[in-house]
């Protein structure tokens, strides 16, 4: 019997080893361990046996039945990896074929370049100040300290709905409204469309858009403009930024500068965006002139402040490479979808 | 304006190469655009005596000519110029020379004769006959100027300077003339600037000034200051090389010696002089006065003006000789056979000038100064220089006496000066010594607690002016930078900015994209997009002088922008569309400004139909919480009118959303169906809910129950679910759409509607027989009120 239990032992590790699939292990169990199988005939036969013999082929037949379960749980693990992968290969499919279009819009780049400079300047305690695009002529040009007969005023440069009101050619005007309606500190920025009459052409358009700064408190100097600038281009274009002051004028500041910052392209090396001087002119600045804290009811001789203003379609144009203006107010998805 | 080196050498030693002191200049306020080293390109050109002429063996019209250019043995050219003759002094290009154009030229043969270069013309010098009156129309230019031979070309016909382009701002008309700029160079670089007072000598034998000619200034305002100073016995001749090659680095043509000298004098004072043959002044007399209304005058450019009383003219005793400030007359004008000159320099209101200028569509270098506001100061010492040059030139007899009329304040001027507050602007800490130090090249003088400004110096007025003038001898770059202080402000985006912000983030996340079009639009859009004849939208603001009718009036609304768009990508075969615009619309008010508000715009073309809008418009609204609102069918402009909807709340309107009206949309060549909706910014604004509460997750599971509802056909399914909710209780908690069926089973005139309701209980599990029972009442309610029944 011993003997017997062995030969089924082999004989049941051979057939569940060579089980090529679920089907013909299952078959294999139920051959040596379900009810009819080899096994339990044996077992059934052990009354037969002595009282001696009986418990050492009993537990023989118990070890014997546990090395054929094991032996098919093993080859069921090995079996069902075997088909699994085989059914994962052929689910296999093609991942360069086109993807089901999933596209998000965009904002438009003049809209990405605003806020981006706007969150900067929030970011510097800066808030955001609005004012009307139809403006009064005292706000966008006396106030500010134009000249009377300065040629900005014509015809040929301002957009005009009466002789007292235009469409304001700077963004400056917000500036006013903000010091006539509040003593200092300001710190406010000025975003939006400012009108000039210009055709359109590459580089210009009757319509653009300006962000313009102003901060008026005690003791605000030239160098904290400075200081507020260079901060602004490391952030916006690069810790390495440096940045250049030129002396210029512009009648609501004195003293006045044009800011250049090194070509974010060569770092200063000289390239073709930079047309080889490696700086880039991205802004204007100054110390608000006393004439204009004056008109505002802010006297200069307790406060002073500065201004600076810069035009998104320059930001756009440089940042993106941009070489026609006109692409911005065309709308083409073909543009609009590059940013 | 370009300024010549070698000019401004007269004034100040300069002691750096062009490049640098361009560098110099921007960073001291005036900015050099750019530089020239003239001539550009010239090179081995060389003078050269010709020794001998001999014709060609085997060519009629070459000519081999034997020439010494100062080397050891001379050498052959062959040309085909017919002006050569032995002994005649040209400019020889040697082998390898380059010319003006560029071109190289190389030796070699002509006809079996080696010939060593070339001789040139000047044009292929890049000159013209106004730099060289004598040379010929066609052919060698035969040198008459003092050279040897072997002399560089460039050096003998000086034609070597560097030049600067300056950029000049409008706060410093003083350094429109080369001393002005000197001025600024000597105090840029610490070199001392070398004026002297002009000095001319008087003829006696020419007579008094007074013996010839008396001036009238009539409107003192206009013309502030006015001088004048006669010459006689003038012969007008060419004037010498250096003074056309100074006016040819400058830009200016070279015409005959006494243009040529009120051109220079204008150039270095930056003052316009004008010159009159004094043959043609009648009655003795020049008169500044308004023209008459109606008055003409030919200018020297030929052409006539017909004058308005508002304009300035510098007139004899009968008729205008010149259009003040702007042109001289013809009438006037200095020719060859000019023997009496009168020189005018002057200065005029620069407003004045301007208007005139514009009015008669005639701009000069003289109306381009003076509409800069001119330094009245400089008329004098301008009126002396041109004396000056005429006695250098020897080119007529100064007669006595100088008339100056001037109304205008030409002294020194005080302003305060106070070093704390000029170091307090600036951020820096100077003392005042070096204060003074810095300001004294320009002229300024600390006296005490004031500065004394020099009277071309305008633009000084007060403490701002001079620290802006330290600012930039300091240097910019000097100014230590320093963030401001003062109390912590927080800074950050309005509650509407940031509500504009998420309405676009809301489109950009479906696949919008957005765009920026023109605020000002043609009145005609209104017609295009169907807009009635009385619609009160068609009030808009005009602009007076727009650049076309195309972009005249600011809109009122953004429909046809967003239109135009459209149809631009659909024109470009764009297959997709979806749009968004934050636009601002204008409505005029009573007091001549405008109300202006924002319209959020979104269009679909190829993105889906009306539903696939509503999905959207409803979706953005969700984005800035806007709830409640109800959505009706409506009839607006440019829409179809069945497929139009309004979104209000209360009685505000929110939104309208629809298909645009196929009439409109083939006026825009749109042919597949787009899809607008206009958002009204301030009305979301003011209806969003902002607070968001918690509620609890329901505790208990809901009860679905699907009704077909057959109805008429116009019945509109939101009237059905409005009534449904009125009548399903509290427990219904939804009321949803999934299908509408017309056709076999459903008569004529009819549709089929399947809701799904949705009820649930807060604190208990519903059960069917409630349900039922609401479903009952629901069912009653419906063919009671709009014999709406249950398909059977």
């Amino acid at each position: 019997m011993r003997k017997q239990l062995e030969e089924i032992l082999n004989k049941a590790v051979a057939e569940v080893d060579s089980a090529a699939d679920e089907a013909s292990l299952k078959a294999a169990q139920v051959a040596y361990l379900g009810k009819k199988g080899a096994l339990t005939a044996i077992l059934r036969g052990m009354g037969g046996l002595s009282a001696e013999e009986r418990p050492v082929i009993g537990a023989l037949a118990n070890d014997v039945r546990a090395q054929i379960e094991a032996a098919v749980e093993k080859k069921l693990a090995a079996v069902k990896a075997a088909e699994l992968e085989a059914r994962l290969a052929k689910e296999k499919v093609d991942v360069t074929l086109p993807a089901k279009s999933k596209k998000g819009g965009r904002l438009h780049p003049l809209s990405q370049v605003e806020k981006e400079l706007s969150d900067i300047f929030v970011g510097m305690g800066f808030t955001i100040a609005e004012g009307p695009e139809v403006e009064l002529a005292y706000n966008n040009f006396d106030a500010l300290n134009a000249p009377a007969d300065h040629p900005s005023r014509d015809f040929q440069d301002t957009f005009y709905i009466s002789p007292e009101v235009l469409l304001r050619t700077q963004t400056s005007p917000v500036q006013i409204r903000a010091m006539q309606g509040k003593q200092p500190p300001i710190r406010i920025i000025s975003p939006g469309r400012v009108y000039r009459c210009d055709e359109v052409d590459g580089t210009h358009s009757p319509m653009f858009h300006q962000l313009e700064g102003l901060v008026v408190g005690k003791d605000i100097s030239l160098g904290d403009l400075k200081g507020t600038l260079e901060q602004f281009a490391k952030l916006y274009f690069g810790e390495n930024t440096k940045t250049r002051f030129r002396p210029h004028n512009f009648p609501f500041t004195e003293p006045s500068a044009e800011v250049d910052v090194s070509c974010f392209v060569c770092g200063g090396k000289g390239c073709r965006l930079c047309k080889g001087e490696g700086w880039i002119e991205i802004l204007g600045a100054g110390m608000v002139h006393p004439h204009v804290l004056e008109n505002c009811g802010i006297d200069p001789e307790v406060y002073s402040g500065f201004a600076f203003g810069v035009g998104l379609e320059r930001v756009v144009m440089i940042k993106y490479g941009i070489d026609d203006m006109r692409h911005l107010y065309e709308n083409d998805l073909r543009f609009l979808s590059q940013f | 304006m370009k300024v010549s080196l070698n000019w401004i050498k007269d004034y100040v030693d300069v002691n750096v190469d062009v490049k640098k002191l361009a560098d110099i200049m921007t960073y001291t306020g005036t900015k050099a655009e750019g530089f020239e080293i003239l001539p550009e390109k010239i090179s081995n050109i060389v003078v050269g005596t010709i020794l001998s002429t001999e014709k060609h063996p085997d060519a009629d019209r070459l000519t081999v000519c034997k020439i010494d250019v100062g080397a050891d043995a001379p050498v052959q050219i062959i040309t085909a110029a017919t002006n050569v003759f032995a002994g005649a002094v040209v400019p020889v290009c040697l082998d390898g020379a380059i010319l003006h154009d560029g071109t190289k030229i190389k030796k070699g043969k002509l006809r079996g004769l080696p010939s060593e270069g070339m001789l040139c013309s000047i044009e292929e010098l890049g000159l013209t006959k106004n730099d060289f009156p004598y040379a010929p129309d066609d052919g060698i230019l035969i040198i008459k100027e003092e050279c040897y031979n072997g002399q560089d070309i460039r050096d003998a016909l000086n034609m070597r300077d560097e030049t600067i382009d300056f950029e000049l701002t409008f706060n410093r008309p003083d350094c429109l003339g080369f001393i002005g700029i000197a001025r600024e160079v000597a105090a840029s670089i610490g070199s001392p600037l070398k004026l002297k007072a002009p000095q001319y000598k008087v003829s006696p034998e020419a007579g008094k000034i007074a013996d010839y000619i008396s001036v009238d200034v009539r409107n003192t305002k206009l013309c502030p200051r006015y001088t004048a100073a006669v010459v006689t016995d003038v012969k007008i001749e060419p004037s010498p090389l250096w003074m056309r090659a100074r006016l040819k680095a400058a830009g200016v043509r070279p015409i005959n010696n006494i243009v040529d000298i009120t051109n220079y004098v204008m150039l270095e004072y930056g003052q316009p002089m004008h010159a009159f043959d004094y043959n043609y002044i009648t009655s003795k007399q020049i008169v500044v006065r308004n023209a008459a209304e109606g008055e003409k005058i030919t200018t020297l450019d030929g052409n006539e003006h017909v004058l308005t009383d508002k304009m300035l003219c510098i007139a004899d005793g009968e008729k205008p000789v010149a259009l003040a400030g702007v042109m001289g007359g013809l009438n006037s004008e200095i020719l060859d056979s000019t023997v009496t000159v009168v020189f005018e320099s002057a200065n005029f209101d620069r407003s004045s000038i301007r208007h005139t200028s514009r009015d008669c569509a005639l701009r000069t270098e003289s109306s381009g100064k003076f509409e800069k506001g001119l330094p009245v100061c400089n008329t004098l010492p301008a009126l002396e220089r041109a004396l000056e040059l005429v006695c250098m030139l020897g080119c007529g007899k100064v007669a006595e006496g100088i008339i100056d009329i001037c109304n205008a304040d030409i002294g020194e001027r005080r302003i305060p000066f106070n070093p704390q507050r000029v170091n307090a602007l600036l951020g820096i800490d100077l003392s005042r010594e070096e204060m003074a130090e810095m300001l004294l090249p320009l002229e300024m003088r600390v006296e005490g607690d004031e500065l004394v400004v020099p009277p071309f110096r305008g633009d000084m007025e007060r403490t701002a002016d001079i620290a802006e003038e330290i600012a930039r001898l300091y240097g910019f770059d000097k100014i230590p930078s320093t963030l401001f202080k003062g109390e912590v402000s927080v800074g950050g985006y309005s509650v509407s900015q940031k509500f504009i912000a998420d309405l676009k983030a809301a489109a950009v996340s479906h696949g919008f994209y957005e765009i920026a079009t023109y605020s000002f639009i043609s009145p005609k859009a209104y017609d295009r997009i169907g807009m009635a004849a009385d619609d009160e939208r068609r009030n808009s603001i005009k602009l007076i002088n727009p650049l076309g009718e195309d972009t005249s009036v600011m809109r009122t609304t953004a429909l046809p922008s967003m239109l135009d768009v459209v149809a631009y990508n659909r024109n470009r075969k764009a297959e997709e569309i979806g749009l968004f615009e934050c636009a601002t619309v204008y409505f005029p008010t009573e007091d001549g400004m405008s109300r202006e508000e924002k319209e959020f715009v979104v269009a679909m073309d190829g993105k889906g139909d009306f539903y696939d809008l509503k999905g959207y418009v409803e979706a953005f609204l969700d984005a800035v919480n806007v709830k409640a609102y109800r959505l009706e069918s409506a009839a607006e402009t440019g829409f179809h009118p069945g497929i139009c909807a309004k979104i209000t709340k209360g009685s505000k309107v929110l939104a309208v959303l629809g298909q645009v009206h196929p009439a409109v949309a083939a006026e825009y060549g749109l042919s597949k169906g787009t899809y607008i909706a206009v958002l009204y910014v301030n009305a979301l604004l003011e209806t969003a809910d902002g607070s968001k509460q918690f509620k609890k997750l329901p505790a208990f599971p809901a009860l679905t129950r699907d009704l077909a509802l057959v109805m008429d056909d116009a019945i509109e399914a939101g009237a059905v679910a409005e009534m449904i909710k009125k009548s399903g209780g509290k427990a219904l908690e939804s009321i949803r759409v999934f299908d509408v069926y017309k056709g076999a089973g459903v008569p004529d005139g009819k549709k089929s509607v399947a809701f799904s309701l949705a009820f649930r209980l807060p604190d208990k599990t519903m059960n069917d027989a409630d349900a039922d029972k609401a479903v009952a009442n629901i069912l009653k309610r419906l063919e009671a009120e709009a014999g709406i029944i249950l398909r059977s």
